[in-house]
């Protein structure tokens, strides 16, 4: 039987504020525990929140960006649950009435084509503490630094037809929040994290089949896993004949499979009701009017731009707009070096596989984009060449000096010179016999491949050093003399 | 709505409240005598009636984006009965 794959996602993004939601504590990764908290936020009674701002601005500038509904009246609602990382013993969040309603974005799938996705709402809500389960003797230690920082979870339709359209939308979610600066997107951090429900259903069927929630997945990569073991997992149980159960499972990446996670009783009896100590938060078309205005350029119109403007490919232009800082270091490139095209090249391949081999983001990459830039001018005045730029990129990596002074250093300004070049073709020409008779015997079509030998050679025996272009052109020339 | 013994013990679990096997039966009824009045209520004509969030005439007040409140560990900490490590400390729970 042929399957389909039905899957949404829930994205918790973190809000970039410098203070709490309901609180004037800081907001901080990486403090040492319970330093960032106030009375509020420990749920002592008769400590009341006051709301965010910044929160609120944040909410509508992305219900905008998504081309949402912004709901000018929208209330916090206390979804109630026990859990020691959470002491006021509920979460205030949105039921009924979220900030923001219903929206979309699109996402390019593998064949190219664009695909619409649904956003079903995006509500504000605090975090909870955390839970540490060392053993503090026998007892569970509880760092509430995180609780209150503010969250938007957004909520997809099930739109997506394939765990790779799931990490699209999350790239393209990643890309958004990022560019309209409503947060720093850092996974590894908890920024950004995803929920997924996932099912599988007979092509053709109209009804849903019964989904499982994979719970917390903090990285692109593991979204695709986790999505593609999961329908496995389904698939097998249903084509033995078996029942799906509706369960929340966790992805545990080291053995590559998901498990059901212990049922917290009852968990799912969350007693919603409005929040009595906030009141509903009233916003007016000005307000939201005034934060459309003011909306960056979003991946979409960036990715169009480079495109019309700068002439590259749909693909790259993609790829450099995928995330602000990355379109931000490109742009910043091709103001020094004023070549896009070479821009993008440098970019997307050679400084992105050190970023691959260093497992970095662009934010944290050691080569500054003044730095390619000026590598890049250097190609383009003719000073090296190409393989020589890729051995000052690995020192400009390794952080050993600037541009000109690497190509100083490691003698790599490029031996343009006709008569030094030419004095190298013949050593080469004079050293190959056997070659140079295959190169005379050889059909004429078939010569220009045959060259590549000898490239190889005098490339080598000036270390590198020379023009490429004169040494081709010098050794056709010499070459096809002799033929 | 009349409340079964099996409800209280249900939303005894929810709301962590230790409830022994005497007074099930006294919360079934006083609850249930609660539910009732709120049938009454529900008798009540709300065609047209906007759901209430809140009594008061009021929307909610906004507050700057400000970190008003520094590092007050100790204090806290001063009032908690367990703690290690800067950690507050509480009977163990599993996930």
């Amino acid at each position: 039987m042929s399957w389909e794959i039905v899957i949404g996602l829930e994205i918790h993004v973190q809000l970039a504020t410098r203070s709490k939601l309901f609180s004037g504590a800081k907001v901080g990764f990486g403090a040492l525990p319970n330093t960032q908290t106030t009375l509020v936020d420990l749920g002592m009674p008769g400590a009341l929140p006051v709301f965010n701002e910044e929160a609120l601005r944040m909410a509508v500038t992305f219900g905008t960006a998504i081309n949402a509904e912004v709901c000018k009246h929208s209330v916090f609602a206390r979804k109630n649950y026990f859990y020691p990382d959470s002491p006021k013993g509920y979460q205030t969040s949105q039921m009924d009435h979220p900030i923001v309603g219903l929206g979309y974005l699109d996402i390019q799938i593998e064949d190219g084509s664009t695909k619409r996705i649904g956003v079903t709402r995006a509500h504000l809500e605090e975090d909870a503490g955390k839970s540490l389960h060392e053993d503090y003797d026998g007892m569970t230690g509880i760092d509430l630094n995180r609780s209150s920082t503010p969250l938007l979870e957004i909520v997809s339709e099930p739109d997506m037809r394939s765990a790779k359209e799931a990490v699209a939308y999350m790239r393209k979610m990643h890309a958004i929040v990022t560019t309209i600066g409503i947060s720093d997107g850092n996974m590894a951090q908890g920024s950004m994290r995803c929920d997924a429900n996932v099912s599988v259903r007979p092509k053709g069927q109209d009804k849903l089949g019964t989904r499982a929630e994979l719970k917390n997945i903090n990285s692109f990569k593991f979204i695709e896993r986790a999505i593609n073991v999961e329908v496995q997992r389904q698939i097998d149980i249903l084509e033995d004949g078996g029942k799906i159960a509706q369960e929340t499972r966790l992805y545990d990446s080291d053995k590559n499979e998901t498990r059901p996670m212990r049922s917290k009783e009852e968990a799912n009896d969350y007693r919603y009701f409005p929040c009595p100590d906030l009141l509903p938060i009233e916003i007016d078309d000005a307000y939201i009017d005034a934060i459309r205005q003011s909306l960056p350029e979003l991946p979409d119109q960036r990715s169009a731009r480079f495109v019309s403007q700068l002439e590259l490919s749909e693909y790259d232009a993609r790829v450099l707009s995928a995330s602000r800082a990355l379109a931000d270091y490109f742009e910043a490139v091709v103001a020094v070096c004023n070549d896009a095209k070479l821009s993008a090249n440098w970019v997307t391949s050679e400084l992105a596989r050190y970023m691959n081999q260093h497992n970095v983001e662009i934010e944290a990459a050691p080569v500054t984009a003044e730095q390619l830039g000026q590598l890049i001018g250097r190609i383009m005045d003719g000073t090296i060449n190409g393989k020589a730029a890729k051995t000052v990129l690995d020192e400009l990596w390794n952080q050993t000096g600037e541009v000109d002074a690497i190509i100083e250093a490691k003698g790599l300004t490029q031996v343009s010179d006709t008569g030094a070049i030419a004095a190298m073709v013949d050593d080469v020409i004079t050293a190959s016999p056997k070659q140079v008779q295959q190169y005379i015997d050889a059909e004429v079509d078939k010569r220009g491949k045959m060259l590549g030998f000898f490239m190889g050679q005098v490339m080598k025996a000036s270390k590198g050093s020379a023009n490429p272009g004169q040494v081709n052109g010098l050794l056709k020339d010499k070459l096809d003399e002799l033929c | 709505m009349a409340l079964e013994n099996a409800d209280i013990e249900k939303i005894a679990i929810l709301a962590r409240l230790q409830v022994t096997h005497s007074e099930t039966n006294d919360y079934a009824n006083s609850i249930s005598s609660i539910l009732s009045l709120m049938d009454q209520m529900q008798q009540v004509d709300t065609e047209g009636v906007e759901p209430l969030s809140n009594p008061h005439d009021a929307t909610q007040r906004l507050r700057k984006d400000e970190v008003t409140c520094g590092n007050q560990r100790e204090a806290f900490i001063a009032i908690a009965p367990a703690t290690e490590d800067g950690l507050y400390l509480v009977p163990k729970v599993l996930d």
